[in-house]
């Protein structure tokens, strides 16, 4: 007689509770919405960094060979557009926050989940123009839309690409909204403000800037289509426009974007930083004030992107000065992730490799911040590849790393199932080599003064070793990030189921089920601890918690 | 902020029909609709901030040419829909007050006079927008505004091409205040209907509260339009 | 370092050595900084590494520490801004007495005319150890002029004039860059400066057959009409242009503003725009009937119409203006 393994029978959850595509098209749970921006946001990150192989690729050689001009010039909008708006932004709030944010307060789900699924729906339709868009001729207007090229010169879809991503702008400020009332009003009993895991107040940070941001970019891309259709003079000096007028109207919604992008990443690092070195963080308090510092000053420098657009001297100091007070607090929290190692005790699971991978970079890419806020230094890197280099390193060597760790370090809570651990260290290791080298020499390049948004560069063929270099390192790159797709595909079917708290981390999140059932919580937790309780989750009862000096 | 509210087990809830399954009370339902919709309104706030911004910039590079285009806009026009929307206002309060004291006629009263006022706001709009038409004064290719004097500056004329301007801020920004009316009068007459139905009671009008909200909001958008764009540089 | 593989850009102007100074003493902080973070997190990573039997310490906090470590920080960030700024004034004013040259973008190439008259197509010949200043405008859209072996880069915008200055130190060709994205042959709007010594910039420029630019100015003007207004004396129906360069000038509405090149772009496109006290604003506007190298004539006749031929437009605050004015056929003040 065959010997059969008997399977457990499986526990519902919110993945088997239904079936079929109405199921998961009509959900107002929280988790499964998370899984359809997953997918939705994969995709998009796919195509994006589509765009950037065939950008790199064109870069090994000075000559446009590979593409025309006109193409490059779309590729690299595209890619920003679509790296911007339809990845980064999103990204950790739609995925992980929108997963976790509920569990980690303790509720059943957000505070309005109708308005969640419209969120993604929101999403979907500005991505739905944006391919249109793309697939019907593209845009090249850079991802900036400067005027007048945009709104009287440019012959591509800038019109259908800003309606998409004035979409996709709701989606965000209503994923913003959401959170901020969540977190205000359905805490658990006992969860108070100074209980709430470090990745709330970071996802309450940028949920504050996706509310007051986006909507002003959203009035710019809607004045920039009104000017190209309606042939109006806003932004147009021929008929007495500013063009500078639309620069600081864009910018002072994109710098603070930025925040958006690497504020939820910290939050992340936070959390696995805690569990991996089985201690609370250093510095509760000044790691959460600092991401509302963040959020609160990143609105205040946005024309450090305009030094030599044409403003005043007096405006320039301005804003460099307040350029570098802003940079004060992502320092502290940078001292405050590696002070929270002291004494540690340190496990190097694949989130833990992808967290050192994020202060690292992070604080190089930072550090290159610097640089670009002295006006006397922006005025010779403004506009070359060492802005590129230097928003890389915080993009993808911070924020997109963070969101790997992340993804790594909840994915037994959201799959249920174990991804494959030597093959994810591998991964980090691969992504964190391949993007050094295809960014550190882009550094050099911008010094030397290779432009950016440049086709061809055969006057200069002195630059073409530093492209190659950087051309091999992409290749790796996209190694490093085909990986963790095909493992975590993979992992679905073939995983080890996992147990509820694989990590033992601390974390309302990590006292559900693995995967959680759709409402979380067999009962409403009665907070009485504090956040990072990692004294008591390793022995058993509590320490006493230091504080030096 | 409801830290300490005592929360019992989900069988011993009150299952108010209101009641949505991820809120714990009607009260914590109540705070977050009430919430939700300020921070909604703050976006708003925001978005209109940027045609503002535009128009503040553009009205102290070229006053004088802003001054002569904003002669051309009647002002009574403008007063008398400022006067409605004010009125409008009153009556959303009178809904809301209703609405808590479960009086439903006037309630119900009160939602359809304010669309009423609602639609006279529009149509006197129409009215405003038909007569830049006819004046060509409707940014484009027919626009046009040739020897028109800058109030108090007699001799002088206004730049065509920034007059221009004034206008193509002045439909962008009416418009899409007419736009939020209009979506206003779509939340209202759902409102409306839904009180008829008499879904409305002293523990649950949330609906009104937030609706009320909204329309207080596109109210107050008009009060700092109107003077801004219509009585700059009056001269008695 | 190598030819074909350089890590650093030649130093050919004054300004060069004071960015790359800024530059270096950057990458000496960062260094460290990157140095004590990578050390810390390899050391404590290791001597920290989880191990049977040894539990985490927890550790609130150290206000002390945060408080150092966030106004330690915060000045010397301050001392890096203080310096960056010294550069950016110095980089930002052109001195008094520079030789100009106005500079026209378009797409995709650049324009260039000396104040001398020689015209030039993407190169600028210029000698070494004479402040150059650009006086520049586009035709279209965005450019921006970049040349990585001075450090210098200004955006180039329509509608106004933008100012940007260099002194050249070493003779060579160096390239010239637009480095604002601007369209289709973005990549390929590249120049050259050539800079020469001396004696041969004085060869180079006396091959050129065409005068000064003022004097192409002096001839646009009577052509156009100009001086049937703006007479010699105080009897013409507009003001008297003579000597008014650089000076204040006091409008009808009470303000005063600077004649600079900004301001007489402005009154040529849109004279409507300002009104000089006690005059009628009967000027009628030239946009449209002027290009952009015409104005640059008459700018620079109206300059020289004042007691030197170089402009005195070297104050901080009067290139600020500069940089903040904008003329007629846009804004009249520049959004800022």
């Amino acid at each position: 007689m065959a010997t059969t393994t008997i399977q457990p029978v499986e526990r519902e959850n919110y993945l088997n509770k239904e079936y079929g595509v109405g199921s998961w098209l009509f959900t107002t749970d929280h988790k499964r919405i998370a899984l359809l921006y997953l997918i939705s946001i994969t995709f998009f990150f796919f195509i994006g960094g589509f765009f950037a192989l065939l950008i790199r690729l064109e870069l090994l050689t000075p000559a446009s060979d590979l593409v025309q001009p006109d193409t490059y010039n779309k590729l690299f909008t595209m890619h920003g557009m679509v790296m911007v708006f339809f990845f980064l932004i999103p990204s950790i709030p739609a995925v992980l926050g929108n997963f976790l944010v509920p569990m980690m307060i303790g509720a059943k789900d957000l505070a309005f989940p109708r308005i969640n699924l419209l969120s993604w729906y929101l999403y979907i339709i500005g991505g739905v123009m944006m391919l249109h868009c793309m697939l019907t001729g593209g845009v090249d207007t850079g991802w900036t839309f400067y005027t007048p090229f945009s709104t009287a010169f440019s012959n591509t879809k800038v019109v259908e690409a800003g309606l998409a991503i004035f979409v996709a702008g709701f989606s965000s400020i209503l994923t913003g909204l959401n959170f901020v009332v969540t977190i205000h009003r359905m805490r658990a009993p006992g969860m108070t403000w100074s209980r709430l895991p470090l990745f709330i107040w970071a996802h309450y940070a940028t949920s504050i800037i996706q509310i007051l941001g986006t909507p002003v970019i959203a009035i710019t891309l809607v004045l920039v289509v009104a000017e190209r259709t309606l042939h109006l003079g806003i932004f147009d000096p021929k008929l007495g426009g500013d063009p500078l007028l639309f620069q600081h109207l864009f910018w002072f919604y994109s710098h603070p974007a930025v925040y958006i992008m690497i504020l939820p990443s910290m939050g992340v690092v936070t959390e696995i930083i805690a569990c991996f070195a089985r201690k609370r963080i250093f510095g509760y308090s000044f790691v959460a004030f600092s991401s509302i510092a963040i959020a609160v000053f990143g609105f205040l420098v946005w024309a450090h992107h305009m030094f030599v657009a044409g403003i005043s001297i007096y405006a320039a100091l301005v804003f460099s000065i307040l350029s570098y007070a802003v940079a004060v607090p992502s320092a502290v929290k940078v001292f405050n992730w590696t002070a929270t190692l002291y004494k540690g005790s340190i496990h190097y699971d694949a989130p833990m490799l992808y967290a050192f991978g994020f202060i690292g970079l992070f604080t190089m890419g930072g550090l290159t911040g610097l640089f670009l806020a002295a006006l006397g230094i922006d005025v010779h890197v403004t506009d070359t590849y060492f802005v590129i280099a230097h928003f890389h390193y915080i993009m993808v060597g911070g924020a997109l790393m963070g969101y790997l760790g992340g993804l790594h370090f909840w994915w037994p809570k959201i799959s249920g199932r174990l991804y494959p651990e030597g093959w994810a260290r591998l991964a980090a290791l691969i992504v964190f080599l391949g993007f050094n080298l295809t960014f550190f020499p882009q550094f050099v390049l911008g010094y030397l003064g290779m432009p950016r948004r440049y086709a061809d560069y055969s006057h200069m063929p002195e630059f073409q070793v530093l492209n190659v270099l950087s051309t091999a390192g992409a290749t790796v790159l996209g190694v490093g990030y085909l990986l963790p797709m095909l493992y975590f595909l993979w992992s679905m079917r073939y995983g080890k189921p996992a147990p509820d708290n694989p990590w033992k981390a601390a974390g309302l999140e990590w006292m559900t089920s693995s995967p959680p059932t759709t409402f979380n919580f067999e009962q409403e937790p009665i907070v009485t601890w504090e956040a990072y309780n990692y004294d008591e989750l390793d022995t058993g009862h509590k320490q006493e918690v230091k504080v030096v000096g | 902020m409801s830290d300490s509210t005592v929360v019992g087990l989900h069988d011993e809830e009150q299952h108010h029909p209101e009641l949505l399954h991820h809120f714990a009370e009607p009260q914590q339902q109540r705070d977050a609709a009430s919430l939700g919709m300020w921070i909604f309104l703050a976006t708003e706030v925001m978005f209109f901030g940027g045609l503002f911004c535009a128009y503040l910039i553009y009205r102290r590079m070229y006053f004088g040419d802003f001054g002569a285009a904003s002669k051309s806009i009647d002002a009574t026009l403008g007063a008398t829909n400022t006067a409605v929307l004010i009125c409008s206002s009153l009556t959303v309060v009178l809904a809301v007050w209703a609405a808590q004291t479960a009086l439903r006629k006037l309630l119900i009263g009160s939602l359809v006079i304010t669309m009423l006022l609602g639609m006279v706001f529009l149509g006197i709009k129409a009215k405003e927008y038909k007569d830049k038409f006819e004046e060509h004064h409707v940014p484009g290719a027919s626009f046009s505004f040739d020897h028109v004097p800058i109030p108090g500056h007699p001799g002088q004329y206004a730049n065509p091409r920034h007059a221009e301007i004034f206008f193509s801020l002045y439909f962008i920004m009416t418009g899409l205040h007419a736009l939020h009316m209009i979506i206003g009068l779509g939340l209202f007459a759902w409102l409306l209907f839904m009180a008829w139905k008499g879904r409305f009671t002293p523990e649950y009008h949330t609906p009104i509260e937030i609706g009320g909200l909204y329309w207080h909001f596109v109210d107050i958008v008009w009060i700092y339009l109107f003077p801004l764009l219509y009585l700059i540089d009056r001269h008695p | 370092m190598f030819d074909n593989f350089p890590l650093w850009p030649e130093r050919a102007s004054t300004a060069a050595g004071n960015v790359d100074a800024l530059f270096i003493f950057l990458l000496i902080v960062s260094g460290l900084m990157t140095l004590l973070i990578f050390t810390a997190l390899v050391y404590f990573a290791a001597r920290y590494r989880h191990r049977r039997g040894v539990l985490a310490e927890q550790i609130e906090g150290s206000t002390p520490l945060e408080l150092t470590w966030s106004v330690i920080p915060f000045f010397v960030f301050m001392a890096i801004f203080a310096w960056g700024a010294a550069v950016y004034f110095k980089g930002r004013t052109p001195p008094r007495d520079s030789t100009e040259v106005y500079v026209v973008a378009k797409q995709w190439m650049w324009k260039l005319e000396h104040a001398e008259g020689q015209r030039e197509i993407n190169e600028l010949h210029v000698p070494v150890g004479r402040d150059v200043k650009l006086i520049m405008t586009s035709q279209d859209v965005i450019h921006s002029f970049f040349v990585p072996a001075f450090r210098m880069k200004q955006d180039v915008v329509p509608g106004r004039y933008t100012v940007a200055w260099f002194h050249a130190t070493k003779a060579g060709t160096y390239h010239l860059f637009c480095a604002e994205y601007c369209g289709t042959q973005h990549s390929g709007m590249i120049g050259s400066i050539v800079v020469m010594e001396p004696s041969q910039f004085e060869a180079w420029m006396n091959g050129g057959t065409t005068g000064p630019l003022s004097v192409s100015g002096e001839k646009i003007f009577a052509e156009l009409g100009c001086v049937t207004c703006h007479r010699g004396d105080a009897q013409g129906r507009g003001p008297n242009l003579q000597g008014i360069f650089g000076k204040p000038v006091q409008l009808e509405n009470g303000r005063t503003v600077t004649a600079d090149e900004n301001y007489i772009r402005e009154s040529i496109l849109d004279p409507g725009a300002k009104i000089v006290s006690g005059f009628k604003p009967v000027m009628p506007t030239f946009q449209g009937l002027v290009s952009e190298e015409q104005l640059n004539a008459l700018v620079a006749y109206v300059k020289s119409l004042s007691h030197s031929l170089a402009t005195p437009t070297g104050t901080a605050a009067a290139t600020a203006q500069d940089n903040s004015k904008a003329p007629g056929s846009a804004p009249g003040s520049q959004v800022q």
